[in-house]
């Protein structure tokens, strides 16, 4: 268990030092320092010496991957590569364009946007298991296909779209609760209730389809023609038998998105206001911070594969075959 | 007045796309363990009533998609000079849609403007709600609207099943002469739903579609059906327009998507060993990076590019063109991972099934068992896979709008109507009709698309056959 858990783990550095060549690739060699300054100046106020200065101030003045003017290892460390993009390894992202640390920053918005995503995430999946079992107990009826027609329904309706509802009809015209903003400690349930509420639903439609295709494909196997064939109520069976061996797939795929939690949602957090990494994120990309948006795509990479680990570690402790391979 | 034809690059991929499309469809005519499998999605009520949604919005994004530019009345005649407004057949056909623009917003079939200004009436000046320009411009009275807009709905609904009544006639008449049945019989045969294909659905949704559409005719020539923007814009004119936005997104990503995605995946899967490790390695890179970050960087690259080089586009159109084709490719490169790991492990499968070895043993190329043993087996796979991104694409255009790396702000897209219309909800009274203008669009054209890769994917994934 432990090798192989080790053999995972080693697997993960070569992709982190892909995402990192390709972020560099992306943000330094294709588009160019000069450009990022241009971009930021504005049409208007771009001098050669104006764009000298903005690099200066950003730290962008080194050249790309080897400095001949410096001396000894300074040859490879005085660069952009290493200073913006090797530097992430150590989790330092440096500042953003409005002079503030990135790393302070992350650390501070995790926060919120942890406890808007954890409860959209256990919450949902409890809402949609729930949904899928109730589907397929009452399997090849109307109240199935009914509930089948309601999952593509409520799929082919924009994520926006629920959002603006929700924020309409809760909190303007019918005042429950407040329309955005967010408040430290306990005091902000209130406005986490909605942005949760608009989470879940907006993900029962295709959550809820797709773990009743997973219950349907269990409900075929041999164990389930035993338990009947043994006497079981169909209850008996569905809830005990189907839900359990239902869950490992269930479970296991969704361990891959725990970790990614952290990050937030881009799209709720901007409209409810939510100064999570989600908003931070977006805020970023709009002021075309290119800093900030490096350290996120980085810590989002990090974060997906500390998932796929975590995943390969529950489908072989799930599963003990996989660890033999 | 000359025109001079404007082909953008979207334009001609998406007829390269149809081209493609009619040639496979030629081909699958001719064998018939290909044809089987659409000939079930076919008796499926469901998908062959959003297949008919889905044919209008084709339809209406293939007209948008042929562009041209005016020539300029008072330009000499040895030196032509063409307007840079790029124009299309779809907008030739609406006619005044376009061009009757009012100042600002107003409400659906209202005559009035949104918003209060000062007026002359009887020599005063009064500050009320204007009249506007062209929408019920001609009624004399307002308490002459609401007749007006029954008589035409009436008219609109009449027409249409007129219209859906001579369709139903002519279907018969080629379904029964196909046949070679009576055509009492076949009426007999459309009644009981026992003609073998939903004959019901068809012609229900047909008329449906005929009435809608007669409707918005007789009521768009007098009224704003669906009010007027920010800037006037008649709000139907925009949603029509953002069909072809959505559609591009849609079907050219896809385009991008399945070289990536088939060659890399079924490589990966057929020869193993570092091949395999080197595609995996790649996209679990790929992968790992959040694709709205991933695309936000390529974006913002793009627009580098475009403002860098101004002279490599001649009118805004190809501008904007440029970005929503970059934005394709874009979400392509980020989304042939999953259908790539999809098709490797089905080729892992079946490189060790007898056939595959058999052709190996006989010294069959490995680009013939490619082509000729491994692809046609996985083919199932990539169509259920274009069909199902479909929607996808569309919902995320809105989103990425949003976020500001989506299309052009100047293309019309529902994406970029939300974004506008979310700001003026704060207003009172509210200004809801461009977002649920946007929505009700968009939410069409992704539910017709979604009940349709539902049909396709119970017809030809042989896992889910019996079960539903």
């Amino acid at each position: 268990m432990h090798a192989y858990i080790l053999r995972r783990l080693l697997y993960a550095i070569p992709i982190l030092i892909g995402v990192n060549l390709l972020t560099f690739t992306l943000f330094f060699v294709v588009n160019t320092p000069d450009d990022m300054a241009r971009l930021q100046l504005g049409a208007k106020h771009v001098t050669p010496e104006a764009i000298e200065r903005w690099k200066t101030e950003h730290g962008y003045d080194r050249p790309l991957l080897l400095n001949r003017d410096a001396a000894g290892m300074a040859q490879l460390t005085d660069t952009i590569f290493f200073r913006h993009s090797a530097a992430m390894f150590a989790f330092e992202f440096g500042k953003g364009d409005d002079g503030r640390d990135i790393g302070t920053e992350i650390r501070t918005r995790m926060g919120p946007s942890l406890a808007i995503a954890l409860p959209v995430f256990v919450i949902g999946l409890l809402v949609n298991i729930s949904f899928a079992l109730l589907m397929v107990f009452f399997r090849a009826s109307y109240l199935d296909v009914g509930g089948v027609v309601l999952c593509v329904v409520l799929m082919s309706i924009s994520g926006l779209f629920y959002i603006i509802a929700g924020q309409y009809f809760i909190a303007k015209l019918w005042n429950l609760l407040p329309i955005s903003g967010f408040a430290d400690g306990i005091a902000a349930w209130k406005f986490i209730v909605l942005p949760v509420l608009v989470g879940v639903v907006s993900g029962i439609g295709s959550g809820a389809r797709w773990y009743r295709t997973i219950f349907l494909e269990e409900i075929g196997k041999d164990y389930v023609r035993t338990a009947r064939a043994k006497g079981l109520p169909e209850a008996r069976v569905l809830f005990h038998h189907v839900l359990k061996n239902g869950m490992i797939p269930i479970l296991t795929g969704a361990v891959v998105v725990l970790p990614l939690l952290f990050m937030g949602s881009l799209i709720t957090e901007s409209f409810f206001g939510i100064p999570g990494l989600g908003s931070y994120t977006i805020d970023a990309i709009q002021a075309q911070d290119f800093a900030v948006v490096r350290a996120m795509v980085f810590l989002g990479a990090f974060l997906y594969i500390v998932g796929l680990i975590l995943t390969d570690i529950s489908y072989s402790w799930v599963d003990p075959r996989v660890r033999l391979q | 007045m000359t025109y001079l034809p404007v082909v953008l690059w979207t334009d001609a991929l998406v007829f390269v796309l149809l081209a493609a499309g009619a040639v496979l469809a030629w081909a699958i005519r001719r064998q018939e363990h290909l044809r089987a499998p659409w000939r079930s999605v076919a008796q499926r009520p469901m998908a062959m009533g959003a297949a008919l949604v889905l044919g209008v919005f084709v339809v209406i994004g293939l007209l948008d998609s042929l562009h041209y530019r005016e020539r300029l009345p008072d330009s000499a005649p040895g030196n032509p000079q063409y307007s840079v407004e790029v124009l299309s057949v779809f907008d030739a056909l609406l006619g005044a849609l376009r061009t009757q623009k009012e100042k600002t917003y107003s409400a659906p079939l209202a005559m009035q403007l949104y918003a209060k200004e000062f007026i002359e009436r009887d020599g005063e000046r009064v500050r009320d709600y204007p009249r506007l320009q062209y929408g019920g411009a001609h009624l004399a009275h307002p308490d002459e609207r609401l007749p007006d807009i029954a008589r035409r709905v009436l008219r609109g609904v009449v027409e249409g099943l007129a219209a859906g009544l001579i369709a139903f006639g002519l279907v018969a008449a080629w379904d029964a002469r196909r046949r070679r049945v009576a055509l009492a019989a076949w009426l007999a045969g459309w009644r009981h739903g026992t003609l073998g294909w939903p004959a019901r659905t068809v012609v229900v949704v047909l008329a449906l579609l005929a009435v809608l559409g007669a409707t918005l005719v007789q009521l768009a020539a007098g009224y704003h059906v669906l009010g007027t923007d920010k800037v006037g814009q008649d709000v139907l004119y925009i949603s029509l327009k953002s069909i072809r936005t959505g559609l591009v997104i849609g079907t050219l990503t896809t385009l991008v998507t399945l070289p990536l995605a088939i060659g890399l995946g079924i490589a990966a899967g057929y020869f193993r060993g570092w091949v395999d490790d080197v595609i995996q390695y790649v996209y679990t890179v790929l992968n790992s990076i959040p694709g709205v970050l991933l695309i936000a960087a390529a974006v913002l690259i793009v627009q580098v590019y475009i403002e860098s080089n101004p002279e490599l586009f001649d009118t805004a159109a190809a501008r904007a063109d440029i970005r929503l084709l970059a934005l394709c490719l874009i979400m392509g490169v980020t989304s042939w991972t999953g259908l790539a790991r999809l098709l490797r492990g089905e080729t892992l499968k079946l490189r060790t099934l007898d056939y595959v070895e058999a052709a190996r043993a006989f010294g069959v190329s490995h680009a013939r068992i490619l082509g000729r043993h491994i692809f046609p087996n996985v083919f199932h796979l990539v169509l259920i896979a274009i069909v199902l991104d479909f929607s996808g694409l569309v919902l995320a255009e809105a989103v990425l709008s949003y976020v500001g790396v989506g299309v052009d702000p100047s293309m019309y897209s529902w994406g970029n109507m939300i974004n506008g219309a979310r700001l003026e909800l704060a207003r009172e009274p509210i200004v809801w009709w461009q977002l649920v203008a946007a929505f009700v669009f968009m939410f069409t054209l992704v539910l017709a698309a979604n009940l349709f890769a539902d049909g396709v994917r119970d017809a030809f994934d042989p896992r889910q056959q019996g079960r539903r």
